[in-house]
């Protein structure tokens, strides 16, 4: 009983140090120097280097979306609902949530991971002697280059999927290609990619948080540092999921 | 000046510092010595700001930083240079890089003239012919050499050693020394070294005081500390293991 309050404690007091976290955030993200460099740096780490995973799992996500849809709607003859049904699940769901899952396993890890050697080899303590303020120079350009590049990399998800699907479903199924885009754009409205890319931002300001959050103050050397890492790794991945249903239920409750 | 004013702090239910006051002169090397965990590091890391008291106040020349706003901290830790205990050098950074950081942070100086300075920094401590390579390529006594080089950057007028010379062999924890007592002299700025290195640390110091058990158990002139009557003292400066000081 006392092990589930303490927990409970636990998960409090992380949920609070997250939320303080972010309110430092924001207070730096607006006062000079900006961090254009170490910005563009996260970009890069965040965005470009996770394209080629993000076009790979995105068009594989397509293609076996569009065997399965086959499947399922050969049955009833309706092999022309094929391309919007894989239009509308990626670009509601598989493409931001995978596209976000990837992301946390490539990127959130390394946050957590470089960050925790940081602190536990003093190096955040230098730059704190050094005047320059930790959290604008290591946190503030992750949580924005991740908060701007999650959306994008779920557009590159969506459209490698879409491309993948095409393949599939014209080459190797042999479905009409006037049929597959005509359904597609028949079914598909444009809330459908604007919600996605909203849950996409809300995903890569959240995990990069709980990545930040967890290397910024991890303790106890290499095996405090892989303890946050798996935990940041799963804490973020769970949150996501949970996130995604909340806010599915919001915004596709009419839908 | 800095004035420490009964600094006292806990942590969990270990009270690491009870009240510690003492001050340290302008232009002075001023050590701070004591058994490992006597409370030394965490001393250094309330007077650089990285730590708050439960209360107490650390003065510096005539400003509390204790109850400071982060943007006034910074603005004295400008004035702040330190060599952390590992070096705490970035990783991701080149030596040149780490040497340029905090020039290219606070002065707003031509690519040219950063590089000048770093230069002159590196070759100050023996190391020009190695910028260009990253900290994990450098053996522990490059590391400490190349973060006193980038402590000294900015020419600071108060710069903080913690455990300078701890892990390294008799020549390089010498020429540490000797670079410590030449940039001392050079730029006559107040240092502050957190050592237990009695035999080194005795021979570069102006005053020294030695905690034990979070408190200061004596304080002076070098001479002070080894004529000492104390036997706590005795014992920590003869590096005896019978004495009223037990490692428990």
């Amino acid at each position: 009983m006392l092990g589930q309050i303490w927990k409970v404690v636990t998960f409090c007091e992380e949920l609070g140090g997250m939320l303080i976290l972010f309110g430092r955030a924001i207070v730096w993200l607006a006062r000079p120097p900006f961090r254009l460099r170490e910005f563009m740096t996260q970009l890069d780490f965040v965005g470009t280097q996770s394209m080629l995973l993000i076009v790979l799992t995105g068009s594989f996500t397509g293609m076996v979306s569009v065997l399965q849809g086959y499947n399922g709607l050969h049955r009833y003859g309706a092999e022309s609902m094929v391309g919007a049904t894989v239009a509308l699940a990626l670009c509601r769901e598989l493409g931001p949530v995978i596209s976000a899952l990837m992301v946390i396993g490539r990127v959130g890890s390394a946050m957590t991971a470089e960050l925790g050697s940081m602190r536990n080899t003093q190096q955040i303590d230098a730059l704190a002697s050094m005047a320059v303020e930790p959290i604008q120079y290591l946190v503030v350009p992750r949580i924005v280059s991740a908060t701007i590049a999650l959306p994008l990399l779920d557009l590159i998800f969506c459209f490698s999927g879409m491309v993948g699907a095409y393949v599939i479903a014209v080459v190797h199924l042999g479905i009409d290609p006037g049929m597959f885009i005509s359904g597609i754009r028949y079914y598909l409205v444009p809330e459908d990619i604007t919600h996605g890319l909203v849950k996409s931002v809300a995903f890569g300001l959240i995990f990069s948080l709980v990545a930040c959050y967890g290397g910024y103050y991890a303790t106890g050397g290499a095996r405090g540092v892989g303890m946050a890492t798996t935990r940041s790794v799963v804490v973020s991945a769970v949150v996501v999921l949970i996130s995604d249903y909340l806010m599915t239920a919001v915004m596709f409750r009419s839908s | 000046m800095i004035r420490i004013e009964g600094l006292h702090k806990r942590y969990g239910s270990q009270d690491v510092l009870k009240g510690v006051s003492f001050n340290i002169r302008k232009g002075s090397v001023t050590a701070v010595m004591g058994l490992s965990g006597s409370g030394k590091s965490v001393l250094m890391r309330h007077i650089i700001g990285l730590e708050k008291p439960d209360s107490g106040a650390i003065v510096i020349d005539g400003e509390n930083i204790v109850t400071m706003k982060p943007r006034d901290l910074n603005r004295i830790r400008r004035r702040f240079g330190v060599l952390f205990q590992e070096g705490a050098l970035f990783d991701s950074l080149s030596v040149k890089e780490n040497v340029a950081f905090p020039v290219r942070e606070h002065l707003n100086f031509a690519d040219s003239k950063v590089l000048e300075i770093v230069e002159e920094k590196l070759a100050k401590v023996g190391m020009k012919d190695h910028q260009d390579k990253f900290p994990a390529e450098l053996s522990g006594g490059m590391r400490k050499r190349v973060a006193l080089a980038r402590a000294l950057a900015l020419e600071p007028e108060i710069v903080f050693f913690d455990e300078p010379t701890t892990g390294l062999d008799p020549i390089t924890k010498a020429t540490i020394y000797r670079l410590i007592e030449e940039t001392h002299l050079e730029s006559s700025g107040t240092y502050v070294v957190v050592s237990h290195d009695i035999e080194g640390i005795l021979n570069i110091s102006d005053d020294v005081v030695m905690l034990l058990k979070g408190k200061i158990a004596v304080q002076g002139d070098p001479a002070a500390i080894l004529d000492s009557s104390d036997p706590a003292v005795r014992q920590f400066v003869t590096g005896s293991s019978d004495g009223p000081i037990t490692i428990d």
